[in-house]
């Protein structure tokens, strides 16, 4: 038993658990490279299916690109919780003395840093291979760097309600692709402007807006979905 | 006798004497709805003044707006229900969920598909990626996402509070949804449609809409306090007073 003194605060915990998810997740590699691969693939299967023609393809490159790297965020999504309900660990967490709520972010923030930034790192790649126009690269990269982290918090959000479920899979994308609507709207809106040369700082702006905001709020629904997940 | 609200009030929020009283307000509401509805119906159809542009295919408003006002409003019935269910813990709120949810979605089918109908012969197509009609098929989705999730959960106290969690994000995110909705059509907006829809509706033609919003509303009513009175019976079955009901109705 601690004393008093000894008990972790609230950011101790957080760094604690910070340090301990980003080394699983280093060490299953393959959960990294695989929404990766998959975003390529199905980046490759566009033109299959449409036509190589470059007009065409520079025309829906914008949305196109951020809607393959929001499906390749939504495809690991599912995991966050799901190893540590599995195997206690998430209990220990939601018993701590410190507010979930730190903890929550700490587990979301390393998700992100391994798909959000992953594919915000990638997308220049699928943008080239859809010929995106000049103007767009700089808006994308950093409309994805804003977006994927509420696509990361929404998507949580998701995996919490269902990690009591032997079956979340398709649970988790019918439940969040609705929510994610706002998030594509401008994300996608920030690149085409900036493809047709018009100022993108607007999106920008909401879309950095939205990601304050589930950053304040989801954490608290994740934690209320967690707990009533536990009580069994 | 003085009429004590906070009793009243409590004893709604048992299952027993939901059903008791439901059942008394349920014949009133029904009746009122079916008046309601069959008037303003008859007058919306038969005795409103044509439309100048759509001529008689605008009369489709008379179901396509009092559903789309029911389709968000069960929204938030359902998450009201949800947050009185998470902070109270009521088991009536946990019904009352749990039934709001497949009538709101099919308010908003009903809504989606007239909107279509009246779109064919306005727009010329079935559908049209405007912004009502896109934030319609957003919001169906909700209701969906909420019922799946409802239904993969065994323990239905569990599946009400999961449920209730996620129709209070859903609620935060309507009208984030809308707004995006709305400002992506006004970028997006195609040249070649235009809203034909009266910005100023004459009397003749708003008061039978009035009725038929009403109506819908009381409908909507019923249709949600007898699924709560269904519910009821279905999860007190084990109980005396139920198993007197069942005895009683001579099954």
């Amino acid at each position: 038993m601690l004393a008093e003194e000894q008990i972790p605060g609230a950011l101790q915990a957080c760094r604690g658990t910070f340090k301990r998810d980003l080394l699983l997740a280093m060490r299953r590699s393959g959960d990294i490279v695989n929404p990766l691969v998959f975003a390529l693939i199905v980046v490759t299967l566009f033109p299959l299916g449409i036509g190589p023609e470059k007009s065409t393809l520079t025309a829906i490159a914008p949305g196109l690109v951020w809607v393959v790297a929001l499906l390749a965020c939504l495809l690991s999504v599912d995991r966050v919780f799901r190893d540590d309900y599995l195997d206690g660990t998430l209990q220990q967490m939601l018993l701590s003395p410190q507010p979930s709520y730190f903890l929550v972010l700490a587990k979301v923030t390393v998700h992100w840093l391994v798909s959000g930034l992953a594919v915000t790192l990638v997308a220049p790649l699928l943008a080239l291979m859809l010929s995106l126009a000049g103007g767009g690269y700089l808006p994308l990269l950093v409309s994805l760097l804003l977006g994927t982290v509420s696509l990361s918090m929404i998507g949580a959000i998701g995996a919490a309600l269902t990690v009591g479920l032997k079956r979340g899979g398709v649970l988790v994308a019918l439940i969040v692709l609705p929510l994610y609507v706002p998030v594509l709207i401008f994300g996608a809106g920030a690149v085409e402007a900036g493809c047709q040369g018009l100022p993108y700082s607007g999106h920008l702006a909401i879309l950095a807006a939205l990601t304050l905001m589930a950053l304040v709020l989801a954490p608290l629904a994740i934690g209320g979905a967690l707990r009533i997940n536990m009580d069994d | 006798m003085a009429f004590r609200w906070p009793q009243f009030f409590h004893k709604l929020g048992s299952p027993r004497w939901f059903y008791r009283i439901g059942g008394l307000w349920l014949p009133w509401l029904a009746g009122i709805a079916a008046c309601f509805l069959v008037i303003g119906a008859i007058w919306g159809l038969a005795f409103a003044p044509e439309d100048f542009k759509q001529g008689n295919s605008y009369r489709i408003i008379f179901v396509h707006v009092p559903s789309a006002f029911i389709a968000l409003a069960g929204y938030y019935v359902m998450a009201t229900a949800g947050a009185i269910s998470l902070i109270w813990k009521m088991k009536l709120a946990d019904i009352a969920l749990k039934c709001a949810a497949p009538i709101g979605a099919a308010m908003t089918v009903l809504a989606l598909i007239s909107g279509a109908t009246w779109g064919k012969p306005t727009w010329g197509t079935w559908w049209v990626w405007d912004a009502r009609n896109t934030s319609m098929l957003v919001l169906l989705f909700l209701y969906l996402g909420i019922y799946a999730l409802y239904n993969a959960f065994e323990r239905e106290e569990q599946a009400a509070r999961i449920c209730a969690v996620l129709a209070l994000v859903g609620t935060v995110n309507i009208p984030i949804i809308y707004k995006s909705v709305d400002w992506w059509f006004t970028l997006h907006q195609p040249a070649t449609i235009k809203l034909t829809e009266p910005t100023t509706m004459h009397a003749s033609m708003w008061q039978p809409l009035l009725l038929m919003i009403v109506g819908f509303y009381v409908l909507y009513t019923t249709l949600l306090i007898e699924r709560i009175r269904v519910e009821i019976l279905v999860r007190e079955r084990r109980t005396r007073w139920v198993q007197d009901i069942v005895l009683a109705s001579g099954a």
